[in-house]
């Protein structure tokens, strides 16, 4: 039971002067997911029935690889930022919600990782 | 975790059903949430019927002539039965609204009454809602300057003006916040849809000199960030007013701010 008074419970710990710029990085990212989007789906449709061989090479260009980081970035980024919001939102435990909020955090960033390494391995 | 189900004490049962009045020809049939936090029993639903020839047309005058005519102990809320003063927001037909402006007739087949959604219920259909009352408090919602003041009024363009159309008409009914989904989960730290309506309303007021500080006291991811155009909000607000709009205006002037 707590004493405290209602505004005493609602001021708490006071504002976090944050916030604004995880809720701005999750709109930018998800606008320049819909031209990464859109170009990795058409050209994996352009690409159908290619070969292994003709794959490697199209994904040793520069300029495809250098957007398939960016689509990487942007696609874990994002997805990370959202996750984020919905462990906040319904996890209340402390532990168990900092506890999911470093296994997401770290899983994207793991293959996030891994995602550009391959594409680097394939471009060098 | 958010809870999704009802506490086993908060289990609503059948309650008393009373008699059909005599004589009537058109009766419309009320189920009416009742709780005494005296009795130690779970929360019932109460039948009652009214005989339309002899009621007022809005759902409060219902519940009116129940208090009068049937049962004194329903117990809830009100005060000016003219959609002003925002006493009477409870859950009718499932929807957060006042009940001295719902029409009987715009609901199809029985009406059933609820206290306003997720809060602490005192009584019946008496909410506790100290919470959102220090949140709105915690805003300061009044209007704050450091120019000493003037001799006659402080001077506002019609055009200043006009950008309170839509805010200040807001009656702190709770109809919105208590229908926000975010504000069920996280409301001890998410102001709510109306406390945001609120602050924006003096963030819009050009005669405030306090903006800034009233932007850093919002600047927080559970405070502000927790809304997540659900649109609940709006869709509920028995005075026709936007919040999820205000609350968007507030993020657009957090991202402003920023450069």
């Amino acid at each position: 039971m707590s004493l405290r008074t209602p505004l005493a419970r609602v001021r708490h710990l006071g504002s976090a002067r944050d916030g604004t710029r995880h809720w701005w990085v999750q709109r930018v990212t998800a606008l320049a997911l819909v031209p990464l989007t859109l170009w990795f789906v058409i050209s994996i449709i352009s690409n159908l029935g290619a070969d292994h061989p003709a794959l490697v090479d199209w994904i040793g260009n520069p300029l495809t690889a250098t957007l398939l980081i960016l689509l990487i970035g942007a696609t874990f980024y994002h997805a990370v930022l959202g996750l984020q919001v919905v462990i906040e939102d319904y996890i209340h435990d402390k532990v168990a919600r900092i506890a999911t909020l470093l296994l997401v955090q770290g899983l994207g960033f793991l293959l996030a990782v891994i995602g550009i390494i391959s594409v680097l391995s394939i471009l060098f | 975790m958010a809870t999704f189900t009802l506490p086993a004490n908060s289990k609503i049962t059948q309650g008393k059903t009373w008699p059909q009045p005599s004589n009537a020809k058109r009766t419309k049939t009320f189920k009416i949430y009742r709780w005494d936090p005296d009795s130690g029993s779970n929360p019932r639903l109460d039948t009652y019927h009214i005989d339309l020839d002899d009621c007022g047309p809005m759902v409060l005058d219902a519940l009116i002539k129940i208090k009068n005519e049937i049962d004194p102990t329903l117990t809830f809320r009100r005060s000016c039965r003219e959609g002003v003063c925002g006493s009477c927001a409870m859950n009718i037909d499932g929807t957060n609204t006042l009940a001295c402006t719902k029409n009987m007739e715009d609901i199809a087949g029985e009406v059933k009454v609820y206290p306003l959604p997720h809060q602490p219920v005192v009584k019946d259909l008496v909410p506790d809602l100290n919470q959102a009352y220090a949140q709105l408090a915690m805003i300061e919602p009044w209007l704050k300057t450091t120019t000493p003041a003037p001799e006659r009024e402080r001077l506002q363009s019609p055009e200043e003006r006009a950008k309170l159309d839509g805010l200040w008409e807001c009656i702190l009914c709770f109809c919105c916040t208590t229908a926000c989904p975010s504000y069920w989960w996280n409301g001890e730290r998410y102001l709510g849809p109306a406390v945001l309506l609120q602050a924006y309303r003096w963030l819009a007021d050009s005669r405030d000199e306090f903006i800034g500080e009233r932007l850093d006291q919002l600047e927080d991811p559970f405070r502000l960030y927790r809304c997540h155009t659900i649109m609940n909000c709006t869709k509920t607000c028995p005075k026709g007013l936007n919040p999820a709009k205000a609350i968007a205006e507030i993020k657009k002037l957090m991202v402003e701010r920023k450069g």
